[in-house]
């Protein structure tokens, strides 16, 4: 009997997979297992131990720069998703016209400009308003990780928008909705899942990021990611092992929070 | 303004779409009051966009569209007493089939008992109550097809609009809807206007039809005028089947004239006030209105007879007359055949007065 055809079947597909695999998950696994090292180093295993949590949780950097990384990432995330919901709804819901691509493009062009040349472009224009208005607060941060969180909360909601029906809206319309209503009862229930994915990955691109926070945080406004890699240009403890391992979890627990979320709407 | 008796009033409307597609080109309808009417023509003959315009979703670039006698061509859908039938149903998928049905009286702000005992009355004329409660998601295409209905017809608007909503059933259903949409309108008595491009479904549910082809309306009757007395060629030949001939006129009188055809005989024809009145014509005949022998008696029309298809109920016999043409007859079948009939056998065609008749250029 004739065999189905199966590209994992064709030579080298597993073998890669696992290799890739490999590659991913299991430095993070390591990771986490130093993470409970009872010795001081992150070469050599000496027994199992908290010690190293403990040490995290009680170091003030480490408590002030986490709350700073959860203040900043939700609010840019929020807004982000916000503004790029209103600008996937403005991008699919007209009649098509010319420079509609261009202005797409022009909204997902970000993604393509190295961050470092954000990062410059950025810290350029904000010392200038810092020299004229005396700000200095976390403000700056704010607005830079809004300003590049926008596309990455675009990508998944126009994506959504582009396929959901548009003879939904229509026969709400048409059933005497108004524009707002349209949009409450029916645009938004259906948008809803990929408002949430949009808002999860603008969440983790700003709890990620390290190049442009660097760039534009003033002295003394640490987030999580720089103050790890200000620390690693000391001596590297598994404290920062333990911090990951936390990140980790905390990641996890929310993605698997919003993946329940959303798959309850449907 | 007399007493209005129609309900749309289309009033030389066209749209135009970017700078050069001209969709409609100058239409104008009158829809009366509780009719079933409908726009029929081939993909692209602008019966949707016509839809479309009425119901709010596009505007027209010129013209005047009327409701009982009011202006309604630049408002919105949603302050337009029309509801839609949408050919894909568009059935909100994450309400259940009552959400669905209440979403117009809803929107409308009326109060929630009196949506719920209309929803309920709904569910009954569609024949759906045990369905209330199920996800729209989680019914077949035909009871989606009945929510569709009791949806755009629970806020009681004043003309019903359907795009083609026949079109994504099976054979057999398609039938039995057909026979629940006409139940459903008089039951009503709102006025409908459907699109189709399925011919046999125009003729056997409309009170009037309107043919349409490259935007213009090219005919507007009852299903016997427009399938027995097509003005030209196009609705003869879009609606039912059809022979072509072509000839002279030689002697027109008032209401019919006797023609030459290309074969050299001569017939008489029905000669409409529309139609040319001398000169070179095209008459058309049903295949059903003509017939064929094979026992050598003197016919307007010779030939051999090509080939003979079998469709149960009737058989379709295709003569190539002897000048070139094909002309089809079709023979309701009996149980006593002419044994005579047989492919290659050298065959007439007949017809009566009554069933050739002159078409417009």
């Amino acid at each position: 009997m004739a065999r189905r055809y199966s590209v994992r079947r064709q030579r080298g597909f597993t073998s890669i997979a696992l290799l890739c695999f490999a590659l991913l998950y299991l430095p993070i696994a390591t990771m986490v297992v130093f993470a409970f090292n009872a010795g001081t180093t992150v070469g050599a295993l000496e027994g199992v131990s908290l010690r190293w949590f403990a040490t995290a949780w009680n170091n003030d950097r480490v408590i002030e720069a986490t709350i700073r990384s959860l203040t900043v990432a939700p609010i840019a995330a929020l807004v982000a998703t916000v503004a790029a919901t209103m600008a996937a709804l403005a991008t699919t819901r007209t009649a098509s016209y010319r420079g509609l691509a261009f202005k797409v493009a022009f909204i997902n062009q970000p993604l393509m400009v190295p961050e470092i040349v954000t990062a410059v472009a950025l810290l350029v224009v904000f010392s200038r308003i810092k020299v004229w208005t005396g700000y200095t607060g976390i403000g700056y941060l704010i607005a830079a990780h809004i300003a590049f969180c926008i596309p990455f909360a675009f990508l998944p909601i126009r994506a959504r928008l582009e396929t959901m029906d548009l003879s939904l809206e229509r026969a709400a319309a048409d059933l005497y909705a108004t524009p707002w209503m349209v949009f409450r009862r029916v645009t938004f229930p259906l948008l809803w899942p990929a408002i949430l994915a949009g808002f999860m990955l603008a969440f983790v691109v700003s709890l990620d990021d390290v190049v442009i926070t660097e760039f534009i945080k003033s002295a003394g406004q640490e987030t999580l990611p720089t103050y790890m890699l200000g620390q690693l240009r000391r001596t590297v403890t598994p404290e920062m092992n333990a911090i990951s391992t936390m990140f980790l979890a905390l990641s996890i627990a929310v993605v698997t929070l919003f993946f329940f979320l959303s798959r309850k709407k449907d | 303004m007399p007493e209005e008796k129609s309900a749309i009033e289309i009033c030389d409307v066209t749209k135009l779409f970017g700078d050069a597609f001209k969709a409609l080109d100058g239409v104008s309808l009158s829809i009366r009051k509780n009719e079933f009417f409908t726009l029929l023509g081939p993909s692209g003959c602008g019966k949707t966009t016509l839809l479309r315009l009425i119901a709010g979703f596009e505007y027209p670039t010129a013209g005047t569209i009327q409701l009982h006698g009011k202006d309604i061509a630049t408002l919105p859908p949603y302050q337009r007493p029309i509801n839609t039938v949408f050919q894909n149903y568009a059935l909100f998928p994450h309400m259940t089939a009552s959400q669905n049905i209440g979403f117009g009286l809803e929107m409308l702000g009326r109060p929630k008992a009196e949506i719920a005992a209309r929803v309920d009355e709904m569910l009954r004329l569609v024949r759906m109550e045990g369905l209330r409660h199920r996800r729209t998601t989680e019914l077949s295409g035909g009871q989606q097809q009945r929510v569709a209905l009791a949806r755009a017809l629970a806020p009681t608007p004043k003309v019903l609009l359907l795009d083609e909503p026949l079109s994504a059933l099976d054979y057999k259903l398609r039938k039995e809807m057909q026979i629940e949409l006409k139940r459903l309108q008089l039951e009503t008595g709102i006025t409908f206007i459907f699109v189709t491009h399925d011919q046999e479904e125009a003729l056997t549910m409309s009170d009037r039809i309107a043919v349409l082809s490259g935007g213009r309306v090219l005919q507007v009757g009852n299903p016997r005028e427009i399938y027995d007395c097509p003005g030209d060629r196009f609705v003869a030949d879009f609606i039912g089947e059809a022979n072509f001939l072509s000839g002279e006129i030689i002697v027109a009188t008032k209401d019919r004239a006797q023609v030459r055809l290309a074969s050299g005989a001569d017939i008489l024809a029905r000669l409409p006030d529309t139609a040319p009145q001398q000169g070179k014509v095209t008459i058309i005949v049903r295949p059903e209105h003509a017939e064929v022998h094979a026992d050598g008696r003197p016919s307007p029309l010779s030939g051999t007879l090509e080939s003979i298809v079998y469709f149960g109920t009737d058989t379709h016999l295709h003569v190539r007359l002897a000048h070139g043409d094909r002309f089809v007859v079709r023979r309701q079948n009996s149980p006593l055949q002419d044994a005579a009939l047989v492919a290659g056998a050298t065959v007439g065609v007949a017809f009566d007065l009554a069933a050739a008749q002159i078409l417009r250029n």
